[in-house]
C-alpha cells in the first residue's frame, strides 16, 4: 500500500523516471488492478504521468533503456554504407598509407609465409591423392591460408580452438606434423583418432584444438562453454571458434552469440565469409550487411577485416584476443575471403560459378603470394628461398602420404574402446564374439 | 563462496531482479524423520555435490531466480551464487551447446530441461556433441555432463509436453541412461551421474517429484552413491516378473499387492537403469518365476520393453512358460482430456490382468 498515497497525491517526478523507480511504478499498478479499484485512481496515475512533456520521459520497459520520439521512423534493412573493411596491405602486399603494422618480425613473418606454403602443397597434393582414389573424402583451405595462418599466429598455445572444418592452417601452425596429418587422413592405426573420423576431421588435446564435428556451428555454443570453462578457471586465455557465411545461418550461431555477450565469455567468433557455402552465394545466404553488423544486435564488440591481409588478421585477432581476455568480452570478427577450392572433392563448383572468377582468386589475389610480395619487399624472401621452400614441402608432404599410405589400418581392439571411460561388460562379450568369428573367417576379413 | 570462482561485477545487470537479496538462504534440510521427498533428494544430491567439487555447475531455463521450474534447485543460487546456477535464455539447443563445451573444457555441468520434451531441439548436442565425442576424439576429449529434468507423461500436459524418452536414449552408445523412481534412487543415482566421466541422461518423472519414500541414514550420507547398470528387486516373489522404471514401479507394486489377494506372488524390478539395462537381474528373476510382465509409459514400438523382451528370449528362452507380455502407452500422441489420458496410459488393472494371464490365469 506505500506507493499509492504516494502516487494519488501527484508523487514527485522521481517515481516516474526510469533506472529503479520502474519497478515501483510496475508494482504499485499491479497492486492496484489486484485490489479492483476504480478507474479514476487509474486515470490520476497516468494523468500524473502525462503532465511530463514527451521529450522528458523515457523508455522504462524492462526490455530497453531509450528516449521516446513522436516521429515514426523505421530503421532501415541496411544502413547508407556497409561496414569498412580493416585491410593493411594492398593487393600487391605494399603497406598501405597510413598503416600501422603490427610487431612482425622476420623470424615471425617467415615461420607464418613456410606453414601457409606447406599448407597450400599439402592441400593440393591430398586433394589429388582422394582423385586418385587413395583416400576417400579431402577438403581444402586454399584461398584462406592467410587467414588461418595469421590469426593462429595471434593467439597462444592456451587460448582452445574450436574449428569448423577448414581451418588446418591454425593446427599445423600449432605443431600438428605432416605425418600426423597424413595418418588422419589415411585412417592408419598411428592416427591420432583411432580411425574413428572421416579424413580432415583432426583434433589434437595436447594442441587444443578441438576435435572437428560435422554438424555445421555447433561448435559455436561449444566454444562459449569453454570459454566460461576458462573464465571460471581464471585462465590466461580464450576460446577461439571458426565457421563461415552459411554457418551463421544456424541456430546456434545465434545462441552461441547471445550467450556469450550475456555470460561475459572470453571466446573470438571469427567468421570466414569466404562467399559461398557449398553451392550457395552469399547474397542467397543472408540480406544484412553480412555478419559482422550482427554483433551489435548481440550486444558484441566486432570488426570486419580482409582476411587475405595476414598483417590486418594478425593485428585483429591479436587486439580482439587482448579484449576478450582482459575484460572477459566477446568478439565477433568478419574476415573477409574467397573459397578457391570446391567445396570438397564431393563438389564441382564450376557448376555454380565462373572458370574465370576462380582463375583470378586463385592468381591475382591469392594470399600466399601477397604476403609473400611483403615479405620480398622487406628483403625477408628471395626466388631462390621460394624455388627451396616449395620444393622441400613438395617432397615432405609426398612423403608423409606414402608413408601414412603403407601403414596398418586400425586394431580391432580400437573398435570398441572410448565408448564409456571404462570399457562396459556388454562391450567386451561383443568384441570377443566378434573375434571369434573373425578367426574363423578368411584373412582377408581379420583386420588384425 | 569456493575459491576460484571468479565473481564477474557486472553479472547482476540492472535489468534482473535482484530477489537474493529478500530471500533467506532456504534451510535445505531435506524432510524430516525418515522420509524425503523427491524432490528434496534431487536438490540434496545436487547441493552435497557442488558442495564438494567445485567444478559442478547447474544451468538452464528457471533453476535461480525462479528456484527452479518445479523446484529442483531451490536455495542453489542463494547458496552458489550466479557463477555456478546459471539461468540460461531459452534456447534449448543454445545452453545444451554450452553445457557440452563447458565439459569438454573440464567443468561438470548438470544441464536441467524444463521437460525432456523441450530437449528434442538439443538433441544433436546431445547425441552429436555429447554422446559420441569421447569416441570421435580418440579417448581424448571426455564430456561429464549430466542432462535431466522430467520425462513421460505428467497429467494433462497433452501430446507435446508428455513424451517418454528412454527408448530413444537408450538405444544410444555413448549415452548413460538412468530412471530414478523412489527418494533414495533420486539420490543415489543423481549423485552417481554426476560423478561420473561420461554423458547420462537423468530421466526424472513429475509426478513422483512430491512423493514421499522411506529413507535410511546410509540414504542421507553425502557420499551414497548407487551403481549405474544395477536395477533393484523392489519386491521378491516366485510366479511372475514384473519389470517397470519411474512412475510404473509404484503401479507394479500396487499391481503386485492385488495379485497377492489372488495367490500369485509377483516380483517387481525397479530397473533404474535403461542404458547400461541390467541384463543379469531381469533373466535372474524370469529363471526363477517363468514369466515376464514389462511395464513402461512410453509407446510401444522400439520402446525399452522390446529391448528387455529381446533379452530375455534371447538369454532365458528355455525358461518360458508363458508368451511375454507388454504393457505399454497407447500407440498414440496424448491426448489431452484427462479420460482419454487414463485410457492412453498402463493403469494398475492393465498390469493385474497381463500378469494373470502369463500365468494362465485369465484371458
Amino acid at each position: 500500500m506505500g506507493l499509492l498515497p504516494l502516487l494519488l497525491r501527484g508523487a514527485p517526478k522521481r517515481f516516474l523516471r526510469a533506472s529503479g523507480s520502474y519497478r515501483s511504478l510496475y508494482e504499485s499498478n499491479s497492486r492496484r488492478r489486484r485490489h479492483g479499484t476504480d478507474a479514476a485512481a487509474a486515470d490520476q496515475a497516468v494523468n500524473s504521468r502525462a503532465d511530463h512533456r514527451p521529450d522528458d520521459q523515457m523508455l522504462d520497459f524492462p526490455g530497453a533503456k531509450a528516449a521516446f520520439t513522436s516521429r515514426m521512423e523505421f530503421i532501415s534493412p541496411n544502413a547508407a554504407e556497409a561496414v569498412p573493411c580493416f585491410r593493411i596491405l594492398d593487393d600487391l602486399g605494399r603497406a598501405l598509407d597510413g598503416s600501422d603494422i603490427p610487431e612482425v618480425d622476420s623470424s615471425l613473418a617467415v615461420k607464418m609465409y613456410h606453414t601457409m606454403v606447406r599448407l597450400q602443397t599439402f592441400d593440393s597434393i591430398f586433394y589429388e591423392a582422394q582423385r586418385q582414389g587413395r583416400i576417400s573424402f579431402y577438403l581444402t583451405n586454399i584461398g584462406e591460408e592467410a587467414l588461418n595462418v595469421a590469426s593462429a599466429a595471434a593467439l597462444t598455445k592456451d587460448d582452445v580452438v574450436f574449428p569448423q572444418y577448414r581451418e588446418h592452417g591454425v593446427l599445423m601452425w600449432r605443431g600438428f606434423t605432416l605425418d600426423e596429418f597424413a595418418n588422419q587422413c589415411f585412417s592408419n592405426e598411428a592416427g591420432h583418432g583411432k580411425g574413428r573420423q572421416m579424413p580432415i576431421h583432426y583434433g589434437s588435446e595436447k594442441l587444443n584444438y578441438f576435435t572437428i564435428s560435422s554438424p555445421i556451428a555447433t561448435q559455436l555454443p561449444h566454444a562459449v562453454g569453454a570459454a566460461y570453462g576458462l573464465k571460471m578457471d581464471r585462465k590466461n586465455a580464450c576460446a577461439v571458434t571458426y565457421f563461415g557465411d552459411g554457418g551463421s545461418s544456424e541456430g546456434d550461431f545465434h545462441a552461441a552469440c547471445n550467450f556469450a555477450a550475456v555470460l561475459e565469455a572470453p571466446v573470438l567468433f571469427v567468421c570466414r565469409n569466404n562467399g559461398y557455402a557449398i553451392s550457395t552465394p552469399a547474397c542467397e545466404q543472408y540480406k544484412g550487411d553480412g555478419i559482422v553488423v550482427r554483433g551489435r544486435g548481440y550486444g558484441m564488440t566486432s570488426i570486419r577485416v580482409d582476411g587475405n591481409d595476414a598483417l590486418a588478421v594478425f593485428k585483429a585477432v591479436s587486439a580482439a584476443r587482448k579484449l576478450a581476455v582482459e575484460q572477459s568480452k566477446p568478439v565477433l570478427i568478419e574476415a573477409m575471403t574467397y573459397r578457391v577450392g570446391h567445396h570438397s572433392t564431393s563438389d564441382d563448383s564450376t557448376k555454380y560459378r565462373s572458370g574465370e572468377e576462380i582463375a583470378h582468386w586463385r592468381s591475382v589475389r591469392d594470399p600466399v603470394l601477397r604476403f609473400r610480395r611483403w615479405l620480398e619487399s622487406n628483403a625477408w624472401w628471395s626466388v631462390e628461398d621460394e624455388k627451396e621452400l616449395r620444393g622441400a614441402a613438395r617432397k615432405e608432404v609426398i612423403s608423409a602420404m606414402n608413408q601414412a599410405e603403407k601403414k596398418n589400418k586400425p586394431p580391432l581392439s580400437e573398435l570398441f574402446t572410448d565408448v564409456y571411460d571404462t570399457l562396459p561388460r556388454n562391450l567386451l562379450e561383443q568384441e570377443a564374439t566378434l573375434r571369434d568369428t573373425v578367426s574363423k573367417n578368411p584373412p582377408s576379413l581379420a583386420p588384425h | 563462496m569456493l575459491p576460484g570462482i571468479v565473481r564477474s561485477s557486472s553479472r547482476h545487470l540492472p535489468c534482473r531482479r535482484s530477489l537474493t537479496k529478500w530471500m533467506s538462504v532456504r534451510n535445505l534440510a531435506a524432510a524430516s524423520g525418515d522420509q524425503m521427498t523427491v524432490r528434496d533428494a534431487l536438490n540434496s544430491a545436487i547441493d552435497e555435490e557442488m558442495a564438494a567439487d567445485p567444478k559442478v555447475f547447474v544451468m538452464g531455463e528457471e533453476v535461480g531466480e525462479y528456484q527452479g521450474a518445479y523446484k529442483v534447485t531451490k536455495g542453489l543460487l542463494q547458496k552458489y551464487g550466479p557463477d555456478r546456477v546459471l539461468d540460461t535464455p531459452i534456447t534449448e539447443a543454445g545452453f545444451t551447446g554450452i553445457g557440452v563445451g563447458a565439459a569438454f573444457q573440464g567443468l561438470k555441468p548438470i544441464v536441467e530441461f524444463m521437460t525432456f520434451n523441450f530437449a528434442m531441439q538439443a538433441i544433436d548436442h546431445i547425441i552429436n556433441s555429447a554422446a559420441k565425442t569421447y569416441y570421435m576424439s580418440g579417448g581424448q576429449i571426455s564430456v561429464p555432463i549430466v542432462f535431466r529434468g522430467p520425462n513421460g507423461a505428467a497429467a494433462g500436459v497433452g501430446a507435446q509436453h508428455s513424451q517418454c524418452f528412454a527408448a530413444w536414449y537408450g538405444s544410444c552408445p555413448g549415452l548413460k541412461v538412468v530412471t530414478p523412481y523412489s527418494a533414495e534412487d533420486a539420490r543415489g543415482l543423481l549423485k552417481a551421474a554426476i560423478r561420473d566421466p561420461d554423458p547420462v541422461v537423468f530421466l526424472e518423472n513429475e509426478l513422483l517429484y512430491g512423493e514421499n519414500f522411506p529413507v535410511s541414514s546410509q540414504v542421507r550420507d553425502p557420499n551414497f552413491t548407487l551403481p549405474i547398470g544395477k536395477a533393484k528387486v523392489e519386491r521378491e516373489g516366485t510366479d511372475v516378473t514384473i519389470t517397470a522404471f519411474s512412475k510404473m514401479v509404484g503401479f507394479a507394486l500396487k499391481a503386485a499387492d492385488e495379485l497377492a489377494k489372488d495367490g500369485i506372488k509377483a516380483e517387481v524390478i525397479n530397473l533404474r537403469s535403461i542404458r547400461p539395462l541390467d541384463r543379469e537381474t531381469i533373466n535372474a528373476s524370469v529363471r526363477k518365476t517363468y514369466r515376464l510382465v514389462a511395464v513402461e509409459e512410453g509407446w510401444p514400438q522400439h520402446g525399452v520393453c522390446a529391448e528387455v523382451c529381446a533379452s530375455v528370449q534371447e538369454e532365458s528362452f528355455d525358461y518360458l512358460d508363458a508368451p511375454i507380455e507388454r504393457i505399454s502407452g497407447a500407440d498414440i500422441p496424448m491426448p489431452y482430456a484427462a479420460n482419454l489420458e487414463r485410457l492412453a496410459l498402463p493403469q494398475i488393472e492393465d498390469i493385474v490382468r497381463a500378469a494373470k494371464r502369463a500365468c494362465y490365469r485369465s484371458k
